[in-house]
C-alpha cells in the first residue's frame, strides 16, 4: 500500500468522526436536545478530565478482572480445543455444550454468580471467563483441524509423535486463528468485566456507571464509555501489535 | 546388487474396492526405481503401505537397512523409509534452515547441532543463501530442493518420492531433473519414485515397474540400461524413444 492510500484510509474515517462530533457539539449548543439527556461533547471532555483519577481507580480494577479472566479463558480455550482436535469423541461430546454457553446472555448468568461467588472479584472473573473462553476454543479449534493431512503424514512419516506435530505443525498453523479468536475475547473480556460489575460490586467501570447513573451525570456516564471504548481498541491494538511480531512470516511483503 | 527394500504379496482394499493386488517389488542398494501408473492407479496407496502409514491387508515389507543381511519386517511401521510428496509441505513458520533439518530435531537433535548439520548440504542442493528464509520467500523448484534435502536429511537408507516434480512447469521440472540426476549420483540414496511422465521414469530410472489395471498389479519390471548420469539430449535418443514405445505399449495395451 502506498502513502496517499494510507493517508486516506485514515483521514477519510477520523473526518467522519470530527464531523460528527462538531455536529453533536452544534446540536447541544443550540438547545435541541435538554442537556440532561445529551451532554456536549465538551461537557464529556470536561467530566472525563475532572473524574480522571476515580475513573483509573475503577479501570485498574476492572481491567485486573478482564486481564485475570481473560488468561483463563484463553487457557481454558485452548485445552479445550487442544483435547476436542485430538479426540473426535470430547469434540462430539463438548461442543454442544460449548455452543449452548454461548446462547446464554450474560446479563443473565451474572445475577446468578453474584447469588453464588457474592460481590468480590471472583464472579466477574468467571463471567468473563465464560465470555472469552468460546472465541478462543472455537477459533483454535478451527486451526488445528485445517491444517494440511498430507504435512500430519509426513511427519508421521518422520517418526513423529503426537505431541511433536501438535507443536510444530498444528499450533503455528492455528496462530492466526488464535489472534483472531484473541481479538475478539479481549474486547469481550472488558464488556463481560464491566457487565459484571454493573450487576454487582464496589469498584470497577461497571459500578462507576450505575453510581453515575442514579445521580444522572450523563456527562459521566458518555466519560465512561468513551473510556472502555478507549481501553478496548487499545487492547485490539495491542494484540493486533503482538500477532505482527510473533508470526514474521505472515507478512514477508511489507519487509 | 544387494537387496535393500522388498514388498511381498501386498494386498490392500478400501471397503469393498481391492485397490492393490498381490504386489511385490525390490529395490537394491543405490538403485533409482520408478513406480509409473495413470493418476488414480493406487501408486501413492503403494507408497503409504511401504512407509508403514498403511496396514496392508495381506503381505509384508521387508527392510535389509544396518547391512547385517538380517530383514527387518517394517510393515505398518512408519519412521524407516524417507517420503518426500508432490506439495512441497514446508513448514510456513519456519526458516528453511530448520525445515530442512525438521527430520533432525524430531529425533532430538539440538537446534544448533541440527542447523549445522543440515547447513553442510546446502551448497549441494542448490540453497545456499535460503538458510534464514522463509518458504514463501522460494521459488517452486527451489522448495522442492529443500524438501528433498529434508528427505535426505531424515537419514533412512530409502526414499520414497512422491511425483516430487509434477507440480512444477515444465521448464523448471527439466532442469530439476537434471539436478535430481546429478545429486543422486553423489548421495546414491536408494529410491523409489513414483511418476505418472513416461519421459521422467526413462530418464531418472534404473529399473521401471509398470502398475495398472483394477486392482492394481505391478506388471512389467524394465531394466534402462543406459549409463547414468543421462544428459538431456537422451530424451530424443533412439535407445530412449525405443524404452518409450515398449513402455507406451503396455500401459495402453
Amino acid at each position: 500500500m502506498n502513502g496517499k492510500n494510507k493517508a486516506k484510509e485514515i483521514l477519510i474515517p477520523l473526518g467522519t468522526v470530527i464531523a460528527f462530533v462538531v455536529i453533536w457539539q452544534i446540536v447541544c449548543v443550540l438547545g435541541l436536545v435538554p442537556g440532561f439527556m445529551l451532554p456536549s461533547p465538551l461537557d464529556v471532555g470536561a467530566a472525563l478530565v475532572s473524574e480522571f483519577p476515580l475513573l483509573m481507580h475503577h479501570a485498574g480494577v476492572t481491567l485486573l478482572e478482564a486481564f485475570l479472566g481473560l488468561l483463563a479463558g484463553v487457557l481454558l480455550g485452548f485445552c479445550c480445543a487442544a483435547l476436542m482436535d485430538t479426540f473426535p469423541l470430547v469434540k462430539s461430546a463438548l461442543y454442544p455444550i460449548l455452543v449452548l454457553t454461548q446462547t446464554i446472555p450474560p446479563v443473565a448468568i451474572a445475577p446468578l454468580l453474584i447469588l453464588w461467588f457474592s460481590y468480590g472479584i471472583v464472579p466477574k472473573v468467571i463471567l468473563v471467563v465464560l465470555v472469552s473462553f468460546f472465541p478462543m476454543a472455537v477459533g483454535l479449534l478451527e486451526g488445528f483441524q485445517s491444517v494440511d493431512p498430507d504435512m500430519v503424514k509426513l511427519l508421521k512419516s518422520m517418526g513423529a509423535g503426537r505431541m511433536q506435530i501438535f507443536w510444530n505443525v498444528k499450533f503455528p498453523s492455528a496462530m492466526g486463528n488464535f489472534f483472531s479468536g484473541l481479538k475478539i475475547a479481549v474486547s469481550y473480556s472488558i464488556v463481560g468485566a464491566v457487565i459484571a460489575e454493573w450487576l454487582g460490586g464496589f469498584t470497577g467501570l461497571g459500578v462507576y456507571m450505575t453510581r453515575v447513573k442514579k445521580s444522572l451525570s450523563y456527562d459521566k456516564m458518555f466519560a465512561v464509555i468513551l473510556l472502555v471504548s478507549f481501553i478496548s481498541l487499545l487492547l485490539m491494538e495491542a494484540v493486533k501489535y503482538i500477532q505482527y511480531r510473533s508470526m514474521p512470516w505472515d507478512h514477508l511483503d511489507d519487509r | 546388487m544387494k537387496e535393500i527394500l522388498r514388498a511381498e504379496h501386498i494386498t490392500k482394499s478400501y471397503s469393498d474396492k481391492t485397490v492393490l493386488k498381490d504386489i511385490g517389488l525390490t529395490l537394491g542398494e543405490g538403485e533409482l526405481v520408478c513406480l509409473l501408473g495413470v493418476s488414480g492407479v493406487g501408486k501413492s496407496t503403494l507408497f503409504n503401505v511401504l512407509s508403514g502409514l498403511t496396514m496392508p491387508d495381506e503381505g509384508r515389507v521387508l527392510l535389509n537397512g544396518d547391512g547385517s543381511g538380517d530383514w527387518q519386517d517394517i510393515t505398518g511401521r512408519s519412521g524407516y523409509l524417507s517420503y518426500m510428496l508432490q506439495k512441497d509441505l514446508l513448514l510456513p513458520h519456519k526458516y528453511v534452515i530448520d525445515n530442512v533439518a525438521l527430520p533432525l530435531t524430531l529425533k532430538g537433535v539440538k537446534k544448533k547441532e541440527a542447523r549445522e548439520r543440515a547447513s553442510e548440504y546446502f551448497e549441494r542442493f542448490g540453497l545456499s543463501g535460503t538458510e534464514k528464509k522463509y518458504p514463501a520467500q522460494l521459488s517452486g523448484g527451489m522448495r522442492q530442493r529443500a524438501a528433498l534435502l529434508r528427505t535426505y536429511l531424515t537419514g533412512n537408507k530409502v526414499a520414497l518420492l512422491d511425483e516430487p516434480f509434477s507440480a512444477l512447469d515444465t521448464i523448471t521440472r527439466t532442469a530439476m531433473q537434471e539436478w535430481f540426476l546429478e545429486v543422486m549420483e553423489e548421495i546414491k540414496l536408494s529410491t523409489i519414485f513414483i511418476t505418472h511422465d513416461v519421459d521422467e521414469a526413462i530418464l531418472i530410472s534404473d529399473r521401471i515397474y509398470i502398475m495398472r489395471g483394477t486392482p492394481a498389479g505391478l506388471s512389467v519390471d524394465i531394466t534402462v540400461s543406459d549409463p547414468k548420469p543421462r544428459e538431456p539430449s537422451y530424451t530424443t535418443s533412439e535407445e530412449f524413444v525405443a524404452y518409450k514405445k515398449k513402455i507406451r505399449g503396455i500401459l495402453f495395451s
